[in-house]
């Protein structure tokens, strides 16, 4: 079952209607809480990332038989060191985005820490491509 | 483990509580931070969320991490957009004119405990 959303960068007060869609049907299937939660948090971390830094995205989750698997795109800067932002405490997010409670430099590292499989691939000047996979 | 529900731990502060979602529920722990980043990095069942950040994202962030009850201190005013999402999934607000510093120290003091030692 394959489901996608669009994402609009720089739209706070949506941000997060994505992944909160994804959670609800996830609800309906047999999934421990404790999977539901590392994968919302994930997607949720995802989202504020294109909302945050991405001119737009958008979300696409493939549920299967024992995972789910995630490919968030975006059309935006892009990412210039992957390395240096899978590190904790690095960010680039502007002063609006750490007033919204973010830009603290968690979101990647947090998304990793709650996925199976993560892989982040991106062109500056072009967009960002995340894919995640995580077992039920 | 202490475990209170909402009009119990509300007894400590109190606040004024907007809307009250699972009256059931018991809560054993605390989180204070105005950093949502931060709240998404712990295991937040049973916990009640104490901030001084009042956006729609803090909504959102209770959402994902499975929050049922948020604090907001220093007085600030929850819009209708954030009770609008509160009641859709089913969280209880709670507003108080304390300090963060003052609302989790009367928690801490009536039983919850912090969310890892």
């Amino acid at each position: 079952m394959k489901f996608c959303y669009e994402i609009t960068g720089g739209d706070f007060s949506a941000g997060g209607s994505a992944s909160s869609q994804v959670k609800k049907t996830l609800k309906q299937f047999n999934i421990a809480p404790q999977v539901l939660r590392r994968i919302a948090v994930a997607l949720y971390e995802a989202e504020m990332n294109v909302v945050a830094h991405a001119w737009r995205g958008s979300m696409c989750v493939n549920i299967n038989v024992d995972h789910l698997s995630v490919v968030v795109e975006d059309e935006g800067p892009g990412i210039e060191d992957i390395e240096r932002a899978m590190e904790e405490g690095f960010s680039t997010a502007t002063e609006e985005v750490r007033q919204m409670g973010f830009g603290a430099g968690m979101g990647l590292p947090n998304i990793r820490k709650n996925s199976d499989e993560m892989e982040l691939t991106s062109t500056p000047g072009i967009g960002t491509r995340l894919t995640l996979t995580i077992r039920f | 483990m202490k475990q209170m529900n909402v009009q119990q731990l509300n007894q400590l502060i109190p606040g004024t509580i907007l809307l009250e979602g699972h009256a059931s529920t018991l809560y054993t722990k605390a989180f204070a931070s105005d950093l949502m980043s931060d709240v998404l990095r712990f295991q937040m069942e049973q916990t009640v969320l104490v901030t001084g950040l009042c956006t729609i994202q803090v909504l959102r962030t209770a959402e994902m991490s499975n929050i049922t009850c948020i604090i907001f201190a220093r007085g600030k005013r929850v819009s209708p957009d954030m009770l609008a999402l509160a009641e859709e999934h089913h969280i209880t607000l709670i507003e108080s004119a304390l300090t963060l510093f003052e609302i989790s120290g009367r928690l801490y003091q009536g039983g919850l405990e912090p969310v890892y030692r």
